[in-house]
């Protein structure tokens, strides 16, 4: 049986296809059910197609084999006036769309977004931050956005969410004093975009992130008291997203989540100074964990996204 | 300051803004006690179920797992055969971190279910995971053992005073089957509800986890075209099915205290009714959907014994080929009585007499050994008031129906009359499919897991209520009975079959069952 979840427009450079290749092999059932990769070289002057069908696994007795399918198409500089009459009869009608170039090509591959319901982009791609936020921001007024560096703060969203959950505990949401946000270098944008969750959540007006010696600094105003908030990126995380955040009450309160083998380390410090530390489980996801996430994420809505990407842009220096 | 309300979780209070957008709702940190820890259930079901739940991060930020059973073992030793269920029979290959941090919290006691000792070592163990947390934890208690245990384990957890807690949740997971008859079920009710609140009880169904359940919901109330249809005017009858082709396997202890309507129609079976006949629950809170399923099940008249052989028809498997083997009958299958007279097969037909259903016959099937596995609804519309064109050379019109398969592939079948192509207006009806997978990239959580979760977090809305386990029973009861009393013979049917013949009879004039 065919699938017919998603039509999935990759735009990507014809000498890195077999990396993309990988990449979304790495994703597993969370494949869309019409690939269509346009595989751009420069120079390339004949139009070229090729159509896979393929199952994820054999089917078992009795079992229906879902099929997925794979157009790719190869061209050049002189057809890319006419990319969206290429791909538009390519891509199932009544399916969303998600369009993804992973090589940059922002410019060229643009006419596409008329096609696309969806767009995945992943911020920590981007050399600059600052330009990276900008740009999911325009984004976000065309289509919607589904960026891989916020998906890489979702498990650190739940979990501060679910340590605030217990009645108790939410009257202290009021009291943050500051939050610290260690990230991999590269992975700038994930920290604003959970500092920018977390004002937009809660109601902060924060200021612009000022550079302090690798770090950027900030604060945010609420109706109790200032919150300081700081990103540093630690050179020593291999994996690109978070490695701890700290929260902390204007009455002595903290609690710390930390990457860890097995799950997330947390460190509570009580207001009377005593602490404990124990391990929350949970697998990592991988970087194909996250880009299967990300396309499985192009069917929902998040309602939270655009309000922290506008706290995120409030606050970009 | 701005904050917006998130989703509300269990607990009263501020709403907690962060909780808005989040797929995955926080889970209140708790301790979970499985008494029957080391049987079959816990390791085939519960075990992999809490596994998958910490590889998704979906455990409470504090969990601890405590098991209850009988034989002396260190915690270690317990951790040991934990680890060895999840290896066999996890959905994912466990993560070896994981695996670890979830063993980490796992401790076990050892003892009978009636031993005072055992609920006292409970409730230090339960102490002290309290004090290194610096709060105290929900505390759910899961009752995976044989159900004549139930009454014992609730009223020591009672007087061990451990149903009650000032500052936490304390609630109580209790698996079928939740009585044998609807004496059995009442007692229990009423021993449960003696110690616990309706509010702290969980009544599995685990039907009710199911995707494809849930997905009947979301079917009927969230597409508009269905329901104006949905009703006596132009629905003819409804048909249930709960075939299994296979035998009862190493269940026989089980399943011969049991038979087909306790094991399958006396819940799951009345659930899926429930599910069809159902009026639009006014919000899908634990309540409102409760309340509705009950009426419907206050809705079917309870049988007399006069009715219940018009009504009912209970057989047994003989020998016979299956999957192009030969199979033993039911009394050759091991642990069986060879005089045994328990029915492997059972058929109803019920009725839900309201303004919505009055006249439609529900029939209701289940059976062991038979030609297929499939669990399926089919939907009967009436017939067209007039045909313009001539039935001749051609199969007929057919009435529509529409068919909710939820096992083995999960889908919406719905039956069309269409015109042969040719130069005559010669109908044959065809079939319009659509398949749950073909349109989701998600794979289903199993049941338990999406069980756990709900009663961990206090959302009764899959569980089935004290008043929803009675109505089942007041419709099954008199019907086992009159079976028990009846000195006509029990009907057999071939294994690998359609069924037995007598099911037949409670079929009305023009109706018939589908094929399995």
């Amino acid at each position: 049986m065919p699938a017919r979840v998603l039509n999935m427009i990759a735009f990507v450079d014809l000498e890195w296809m077999g990396e993309i290749a990988n990449r979304l092999r790495g994703v597993g059932r969370y494949s869309a059910s019409r690939l269509v990769v346009l595989a751009y070289e420069r120079r390339r002057e004949r139009l070229d197609a090729r159509v896979m069908i393929s199952s994820e696994r054999e089917p078992t007795p009795g079992e229906l084999a879902l099929l997925r399918e794979t157009v790719v198409v190869e061209l050049g500089d002189r057809h890319l006036g006419d990319l969206t009459t290429i791909a538009d009869p390519l891509v199932v009608t009544d399916m969303p769309t998600l369009l993804w170039s992973p090589h940059g090509n922002h410019e060229i591959a643009a006419p596409l977004l008329g096609l696309s319901q969806s767009v995945l982009v992943d911020s920590v791609d981007e050399p600059d931050a600052t330009e990276a936020v900008q740009r999911a921001g325009m984004l976000s007024e065309q289509v919607y956005v589904v960026d891989l560096a916020w998906l890489r703060t979702t498990p650190w969203r739940e979990r501060v969410a679910a340590w605030f959950d217990p009645p108790g505990k939410r009257l202290e949401l009021a009291h943050l004093s500051s939050v610290t946000v260690r990230h991999h270098p590269e992975s700038t944008v994930a920290a604003m975009l959970f500092v920018g969750w977390l004002s937009s959540r809660l109601g902060w007006k924060p200021s612009a992130w000022v550079g302090d010696n690798g770090a950027l600094r900030g604060s945010a105003h609420t109706s109790r008291q200032d919150v300081a908030l700081c990103l540093e990126g630690t050179p020593d995380l291999m994996v690109r997203g978070l490695e701890d955040v700290t929260l902390d009450t204007a009455e002595g309160q903290s609690v710390t989540l930390a990457r860890n083998r097995g799950g997330l380390r947390a460190r509570a410090r009580s207001a009377d100074g005593s602490e404990r530390e124990w391990t929350i489980p949970g697998a990592s996801r991988g970087e194909g964990g996250v880009l299967g996430e990300g396309i499985r994420q192009s069917l929902l809505r998040d309602p939270t996204y655009l309000p922290a990407l506008d706290a995120a842009r409030a606050m970009l220096p | 300051m701005a904050i917006s309300a998130g989703r509300p979780t269990e607990q009263q209070g501020p709403s907690n803004p962060l909780v808005a957008g989040l797929e995955r709702l926080p889970v209140a940190p708790t301790t979970l006690v499985i008494f029957g820890a080391t049987g079959d259930l816990a390791r085939r079901k519960l075990l992999p179920a809490l596994y998958n739940l910490a590889h998704e991060g979906a455990l409470p930020e504090r969990f601890h797992l405590v098991g209850i059973a009988r034989k002396e073992k260190a915690h270690e030793d317990y951790r040991a055969e934990c680890e060895e269920a999840i290896l066999q029979f996890s959905r994912r290959k466990p993560d070896d971190d994981v695996l670890a941090a979830l063993l980490a919290n796992v401790k076990y006691i050892p003892g009978t279910f009636d031993d005072a000792a055992v609920y006292s070592s409970l409730g230090d163990q339960l102490q002290e995971f309290d004090q290194d947390s610096g709060e105290p934890l929900n505390r759910a208690f899961y009752l995976s053992t044989a159900p004549e245990f139930f009454p014992l384990i609730i009223d020591r957890l009672g007087t061990g005073g451990l149903a009650h807690h000032e500052r936490a949740k304390v609630r109580l997971i209790i698996e079928k089957p939740f009585g044998t008859s609807l004496q059995e079920a009442r007692e229990l009710n009423r021993k449960v509800l003696g110690i616990f609140d309706e509010t702290q009880v969980f009544r599995i169904d685990h039907y009710l986890g199911k995707e494809t359940v849930q997905n009947m919901m979301a079917f009927r109330f969230a597409n508009g075209m269905f329901e104006p249809l949905w009703n006596r005017n132009y629905i003819e009858s409804v048909q249930i099915t709960a075939a299994e082709d296979i035998g009862i396997g190493t269940r026989a202890g089980y399943y011969d205290k049991a038979g087909a309507l306790r094991d399958l129609i006396q819940n799951h079976m009345l659930q899926l009714l429930c599910h069809v006949a159902m009026e639009p629950p006014v919000s899908f809170t634990a309540e409102e959907v409760r309340n509705e399923k009950v009426k419907v099940l206050q809705a079917v008249p309870h049988p007399t014994p006069a009715q219940v052989p018009n009504i009912s028809v209970h057989a047994q498997y003989t020998s016979g080929h299956a999957g192009g083997e030969d199979v033993p009958g039911y009394k050759e299958e091991e642990g069986v009585a060879h005089d045994s007279t328990t029915e492997t097969y059972a058929a109803l037909r019920l009725e839900v007499d309201n303004w919505r259903w009055a006249g439609v016959p529900f029939y209701l099937r289940t059976g062991k050994r038979l030609a297929r596995k499939v669990t399926e609804i089919a939907v009967t519309l009436k017939p067209v008031p007039h045909l313009a064109f001539s039935q001749e050379g051609s199969l007929g019109v057919q009435p529509n129906q529409l068919v909710l398969t939820l096992q083995p592939n999960e889908g919406v079948s719905l039956r069309l009359g269409a015109k042969i192509p040719g130069t005559r207006m010669v109908i044959r009806p065809v079939n319009m499919e659509f398949l749950y997978g073909t349109a989701f990239l998600s794979q289903s959580p199993e049941a338990y897991e999406r069980l756990i979760t709900d009663a961990m977090r206090g959302d009764a809305t899959l569980f089935t209520r004290n008043d929803e386990v009675e109505a089942q029973w007041l419709i099954c009861d008199p019907i086992l009975k009159e079976w028990e009393q009846s000195t006509d013979g029990l009907p057999t049917y071939e294994a690998g079959s359609q069924g037995p013949p007598e099911a037949d009879r409670l079929m009305r004039v023009g109706d018939h069952w589908r094929a399995i």
